[in-house]
């Protein structure tokens, strides 16, 4: 393979049909099989590190003072909010341009391969502090709390680990765009642009953060603005779980028909939605600023709408998931109102793992509509009910999407099979996932309402009652939190089972087709330089005027402060 | 390309989302129900030789309404346990003299981000009696879980 420098038209041509007919090449197989180790690795000790909080917040277990509640809280976000989701989305989503698009460029798997070890040295830099207990500043990281520079240093490194992907996946995109002139790019790879598109501009605001930051956590700067740095975190902080969910999505229209032997639904109406939500997102991040001081209320009223916007696609969704359902079970005899829902596979966990992930996110997008609404927010915010809806949000609609994907995706990339018996544990993985979930996540929306805050150790508030009362609904954390590890543990091993010890054989990467009588998408919607500036004007009308008063009319800064 | 219950489903999503921001709206701007975003600057490491933060307390300013002038810093609310009589309406000004806090009570909708540099503002009337948990809800150090304090309504 080496040997072959130059790609004429002959040998890719040739090399697309190798691809469909033999599987992924070895080497992509190998990148993402190393992309998905590091994403489940994370998910083990994430999920370790939050069974462990779990049953602090119960009252159960108290921490040594070398671990600390607040240790164990930032490492558990870095892990599963960043390392778990990008590590993931990167291996399927470059899975899906190698079998989508006849194969990686060797020079985008090399520029894959470095953004891999990029964000691993990144990762570990940030680890060191966290565990010398030199940056429990958590994920969000608020100046003026100041950590260890090497902190920043090391997310600095995550970042340009990501945007080295990102750049890879543009570039095998338009090869292919140059080579194939005149076709719409295949569906998977659509989704994969539109993922990538809003990974640099969405984590553009939070590298200029971080290079603020940096000099003023070594001194060299006294003071910060507190303000601008927080408005450029949420900036990115939302885009980033977006992200995340529209990878989910990307399963749920393109993948899960075809898992269930239907057809997937209307490719325009698709790509209008990956095209709404990439230019959509980044202005959606401001609702968690809806109670920060020096916003004027009009501002943060637009905002409630630039939010708010960003539900109508995910409704788009609810009903075209729905409608494919039923066509499908319908065409397989399925009768009446509802009875055809019969005709699905509910025994395969190919399909049963996303159909729960879908139906979570009607309860959590409907959360999300409610807290993101102005003074709705403020009765919610940064109590428990937002730690139940991103749970409910990112840990059942995206990472159960993700566990459903596993069972294909991993033997497609090792040359390996599903045997019936971890597809069944993988049934039972979900079961206890799900139960699992809607018990921590229940209870911790149940005592957010009641006002029990986030972010906080074990704490009765030096007896008081109110504090006192929230104590019976933390007691559901820790047994949804165990439930969630013991979930967790069947998954990791059904993950290195399918990697490593699986039976070998060939397994297809389920790409669904379009209905046959469907009209073609016009081609405007390739148009992507269009998209990013809409998405820029965008983001122009909701950041220029809060951004630029927050450093005209800037109080004086703030030194750093180390307050643990 | 679209079916007729695809366009009412549509309809009605839209229609949905409109709904919130008419009635978020008028809530936020008839009935001065926005959030706080009270935006007066001022220097967080002159706090204490800023007015009204020079002297924090709490102030009677007219019948049955109260001024609370807090200073958050951490791990403690200054000043703490608040006593007024139930049926006042309690403005609170507070600012942060380090890092960013979250002023939160307990079974009222009170609740605002604290950010050091900025003044912020919110009211409340109290109609029932009672003990009321004030506690910060952002994470802001070590000791964050033991910041509380309480506002006693007679």
């Amino acid at each position: 393979m080496e040997t072959v420098i130059k790609q004429s038209g002959k040998t890719q041509v040739f090399k697309d049909k190798a691809n469909k007919v033999m599987g992924i090449s070895l080497e992509d197989g190998k990148l993402t099989k190393s992309y998905l180790s590091v994403a489940f690795l994370a998910i083990l000790l994430g999920g370790i590190l939050g069974l462990v909080q779990g049953l602090n917040r119960a009252g159960m277990l108290e921490l040594p003072a070398w671990l600390n509640y607040y240790q164990v809280l930032t490492a558990h976000g870095l892990l599963l909010v960043v390392v778990l989701s990008a590590f993931f989305t990167i291996g399927y989503f470059y899975a899906g341009l190698s079998h989508t698009l006849g194969g990686l460029l060797p020079k985008v798997r090399k520029m894959a391969w470095i953004g891999f070890w990029m964000k691993i040295f990144g990762f570990v830099l940030a680890v060191i502090p966290i565990l010398m207990n030199e940056a429990s500043v958590m994920y969000t990281f608020y100046p003026p709390m100041a950590a260890s520079p090497i902190f920043y240093i090391g997310l600095v490194f995550i970042v340009l680990g990501v945007w080295m992907c990102a750049f890879g996946a543009f570039i095998n995109v338009a090869s292919w765009r140059k080579r194939n002139p005149g076709k719409h790019v295949p569906i998977l790879s659509f989704f994969a642009t539109g993922v990538f598109v809003l990974l640099f501009f969405g984590s553009l605001p939070v590298a200029i953060e971080v290079f603020t930051i940096i000099p003023w956590a070594f001194g060299w700067v006294e003071t910060i603005n507190v303000m601008v740095a927080r408005t450029l975190f949420w900036a990115f902080g939302h885009t980033l779980v977006n992200i995340w969910y529209l990878t989910a999505v990307s399963a749920w229209y393109v993948i899960v028909p075809k898992v269930i032997g239907g057809r997937r639904w209307n490719d325009l109406l698709t790509r209008i939605v990956v095209i709404a939500l990439v230019i959509m997102n980044i202005t959606g991040g401001f609702h968690h600023q809806i109670i920060d001081p020096g916003i004027s209320e009009p501002v943060k009223y637009m905002h409630v709408f630039m939010s708010l916007a960003i539900g109508f696609p995910s409704l788009m969704t609810a009903y075209a998931m729905f409608a494919v359902f039923e066509r499908t079970a319908r065409r397989k005899g399925g009768k009446g109102l509802v009875g055809w829902y019969k005709k699905l596979p509910w025994g395969d966990v190919r399909f049963l793992a996303p159909f729960i992930a879908m139906a979570a996110f009607i309860p959590a997008g409907a959360g999300g509509i409610a807290q993101t609404t102005n003074q709705l927010n403020q009765v919610v915010h940064n109590t428990m009910w937002v730690v139940g809806h991103f749970h409910l949000t990112l840990g059942m609609s995206v990472v159960m999407t993700f566990f459903g994907l596993i069972y294909w995706l991993i033997p497609y990339v090792s040359k390996r099979v599903l045997t019936p018996q971890i597809n069944k544990l993988g049934v039972i993985q979900t079961i206890i996932w799900t139960i699992g979930m809607i018990i921590m996540s229940g209870a911790m929306h149940w005592v957010g309402l009641l006002g029990s805050p986030r972010r906080t150790s074990y704490s009765t508030y030096f007896d008081n009652a109110t504090a006192l009362s929230w104590d019976p609904y933390l007691f559901f954390l820790a047994i949804g939190g165990t439930l969630l590890m013991i979930g967790v543990l069947m998954q990791v091993y059904a993950v290195f089972y399918l990697m490593f010890f699986a039976p070998k054989g060939n397994t297809e990467f389920p790409i669904a087709e379009v209905e046959e009588d469907e009209a073609p998408t016009p081609r405007w919607t390739e148009r992507w330089g269009l998209w990013v500036v809409c998405m820029i004007v965008l983001v122009g009308m909701a950041y220029v005027i809060p951004l630029v008063d927050f450093m005209v009319n800037a109080p004086p800064g703030s030194p750093p402060f180390k307050t643990w | 390309m679209m079916h007729r219950s695809e366009k009412v489903w549509l309809i009605l999503s839209f229609g949905m989302i409109i709904g919130f921001m008419l009635i978020a709206g008028y809530q936020a701007f008839a009935f001065e129900m926005g959030p706080p975003s009270y935006g007066e600057r001022i220097d967080p490491q002159k706090v204490d030789e800023t007015a009204p933060f020079d002297e924090p307390g709490i102030k009677k300013i007219g019948e049955n309404e109260y001024e609370v002038v807090m200073t958050l810093q951490v791990f403690s609310f200054t000043p703490s346990e608040i006593e007024v009589p139930a049926g006042s309406t309690v403005h609170f000004t507070l600012t942060s003299k380090d890092v960013v806090h979250g002023f939160q009570v307990a079974e009222t909708n009170l609740n605002a981000m604290v950010v050091p540099g900025y003044v912020q503002k919110i009211t409340q009337k109290f109609d029932k009696s009672g003990e009321y948990l004030v506690l910060c809800n952002e994470y802001c150090g070590a000791g964050h879980q033991m910041m509380s304090t309480t506002i006693t309504v007679k």
